[in-house]
């Protein structure tokens, strides 16, 4: 298969998990209890029978569904998500604004995780049992931790007990540390737990007797070769985690009080503000499917075996 | 890749991290055990009342007549994680548990109901896995409003998505095989098809994998309370009690360490002994 027709197909099938994720979305917020229009005025407002008549033209909620539905579709496929019922600002505006200080946690925890999941990996992977073991309950209670008790514990330790560190937003790189740790110790965990059985698994098969027999230095073995095919299972569950860290955000973000996507998201939902959560909606979707799109470049980067067929060239 | 290589060496030995031995699992069922006789019966394990303020006690450190301290409000911070049991426990148990039975409708339905509703229920499922759970689960809540059963729902709408899929998966097995065949070919009705041999056969597997998720749907039913939409102040929930105790940080450590220390071991604990059930049922673990 041509590498163009291996593209199309890629973002035809991207679009399409997009456009469901959104009518998902869209059919799940039709199912709100409530006039909309109280959620746009505020709950306790008086609103005369005029007023609510031309709220309901103004947002177009006077339309019929699949109307609706279309100019959603619409306003979707060119980005704008419509208004903000609660800050009287385009949708696009909103997130465009809180769009960087989460693109930096998310970045930093993006490459943290792997990083660390492939040190304490290959740290613990020698012959020796005892290392394993011990890394093997670290990795049970850091995966069972919830992110917003690790990030207040953090917090106390850090900032409130050694003060090494700032307590909220300050715009520079000392107040990214504790967030972006925070985001990124659990998803660190589970990658650890998969590389390392996926490394276990890789050093018994018959290419590490092969590599052996060619008098390979046992780091070598490990690490070139077992190492690369214990990457492939973990790179697929990388994938899946940034794809869906728009999740964590929404819990750190609120616990370090910082701005961004995920502090929007819950506002938005506190207030019903149905435009923004849509907005945020297809936003996580196209992130996803970014990601799982980036998963498959880099699959053949790890594994030669897959350039031929995909057609991608590795560096 | 080729599958036809079957290293011997893979056989003997689990590929698989093995479970924590013997004395972990035993701990963590005794843990578990406790945790249920707080959930069920709080007063046996801790007396006094969760919620009555005395201000003159407030902030107390820990001591011995406070094992955990005390809160901004004088409330004995033991008695709260106690009493806190019932609500961190039930709305993971019931949210797993309606989340199975959610699932357990979606996949059978889609697994039997033609090329059609197959392609567009797992096509909806896909869609919505694209989704993180979270972001999911607050959908759901906007719907039902906060409070508990608000947070439960949620929980359990944002894990069916993924469960449905494995059903589906199991069912479809179950469907080619031969005793479905031989049942319709001796002509027994479809309905008494599923009840009788795809609904059995397809719960299993699920019962094991609901177990693994119990501590997963009990750390996000804290999470939807600490970030305000589940269980509401004063209720002595875990996740609302962290979101109480932030505020004192720098003076009081202990609000906010023990709740969570507490919710950490029952979701260790959990994930023990669910690991050592999937072990068992899959019988890579002989104990």
């Amino acid at each position: 298969m041509g590498a163009v027709r291996l593209v199309a197909v890629r973002l035809v099938s991207a679009a399409l998990v997009v456009w469901a994720a959104a009518t998902c979305a869209f059919l799940v917020l039709q199912l709100i209890p409530g006039d909309p229009v109280y959620a746009i005025v505020g709950s306790d407002a008086l609103v005369s029978e005029e007023q609510h008549e031309a709220i309901r033209q103004q947002y177009g909620l006077d339309e019929p569904l699949i109307v609706q539905y279309l100019a959603y579709l619409g306003r979707l496929a060119t980005g704008r998500f419509g208004d903000s019922y609660q800050l009287q600002q385009p949708v696009a505006t909103v997130l465009a604004d809180q769009l960087w200080p989460t693109v930096q946690l998310a970045l930093g925890a993006t490459l943290l995780a792997p990083l660390l999941a492939v040190l304490v990996t290959v740290a613990t992977s020698g012959r020796a049992n005892w290392p394993r073991r011990v890394s093997a309950v670290v990795e049970l209670v850091v995966v069972s931790t919830p992110s917003f008790w690790l990030g207040i514990m953090l917090l106390t330790i850090f900032s409130f007990r050694l003060g090494w560190l700032p307590v909220a937003e300050t715009g520079d790189f000392a107040s990214l540390i504790l967030p972006t740790i925070t985001l990124a110790l659990p998803i660190a965990a589970v990658l650890t737990q998969v590389l390392r059985e996926g490394l276990l698994g890789a050093l018994e098969q018959p290419f590490v007797i092969t590599a052996r027999a060619r008098g390979l230095p046992e780091p070598a073995v490990r690490y070139r070769h077992a190492l690369r095919h214990a990457a492939l299972p973990a790179l697929t569950l990388a994938g899946w985690f940034t794809g869906t860290l728009l999740g964590g955000t929404v819990i750190v973000e609120n616990v370090f009080a910082r701005s961004g996507i995920g502090r929007v998201t819950l506002q938005a939902v506190g207030d019903r503000d149905l435009p923004v959560v849509q907005g945020v909606v297809a936003l996580s979707a196209v992130v996803f499917v970014a990601a799982s799109a980036l998963v498959d470049v880099l699959y053949a980067v790890v594994d030669p075996r897959l350039r031929k067929r995909t057609g991608v060239q590795a560096a | 890749m080729t599958t036809e290589q079957v290293d011997p060496a893979s056989r003997q030995r689990p590929r698989f991290s093995r479970p924590l031995p013997g004395p972990a699992v035993l701990l963590s069922a005794a843990l578990l055990a406790l945790l249920l006789v707080a959930a069920v019966h709080p007063a046996l394990l801790a007396a006094g009342s969760p919620t009555d303020t005395d201000p003159l006690q407030a902030l107390q450190a820990p001591d011995a007549a406070h094992l955990f301290g005390t809160d901004q409000l004088g409330r004995d911070v033991f008695t709260r994680v106690v009493h806190g049991a019932r609500y961190s426990l039930s709305i993971g148990a019931a949210a797993t548990a309606a989340g199975l039975v959610i699932a357990l409708v979606w996949g059978l339905v889609a697994a039997l109901s033609g090329r059609f509703g197959d392609a567009v229920l797992m096509r909806a499922a896909d869609a919505l896995l694209a989704l993180p759970a979270l972001l999911l689960a607050l959908l759901v809540v906007l719907i039902t409003g906060k409070g508990v059963s608000g947070a439960t729902i949620a929980v359990a709408v944002g894990i069916a998505p993924g469960f449905a899929r494995v059903v589906r998966a199991q069912a479809m097995v179950v469907r080619r095989s031969g005793y479905v065949e031989s049942a319709i070919g001796l002509g027994v009705r479809r309905p008494l098809i599923v009840l009788r041999h795809v609904l059995p056969n397809t719960v299993g597997p699920l019962l094991v994998l609901g177990t693994i998720t119990l501590g997963a749907s009990i750390s996000t039913g804290a999470a939807l309370s600490y970030l305000g939409l589940g269980a509401q102040p004063p209720t002595p929930e875990w996740g609302a009690m962290l979101t109480e105790g932030q505020g004192f940080l720098h003076q009081a450590w202990w609000i906010a360490l023990f709740p969570g220390l507490m919710l950490v071991c029952t979701v260790v604990a959990v994930t023990v002994v669910g690991r050592h059930a999937q072990a068992r049922s899959e019988g890579r673990y002989a104990s």
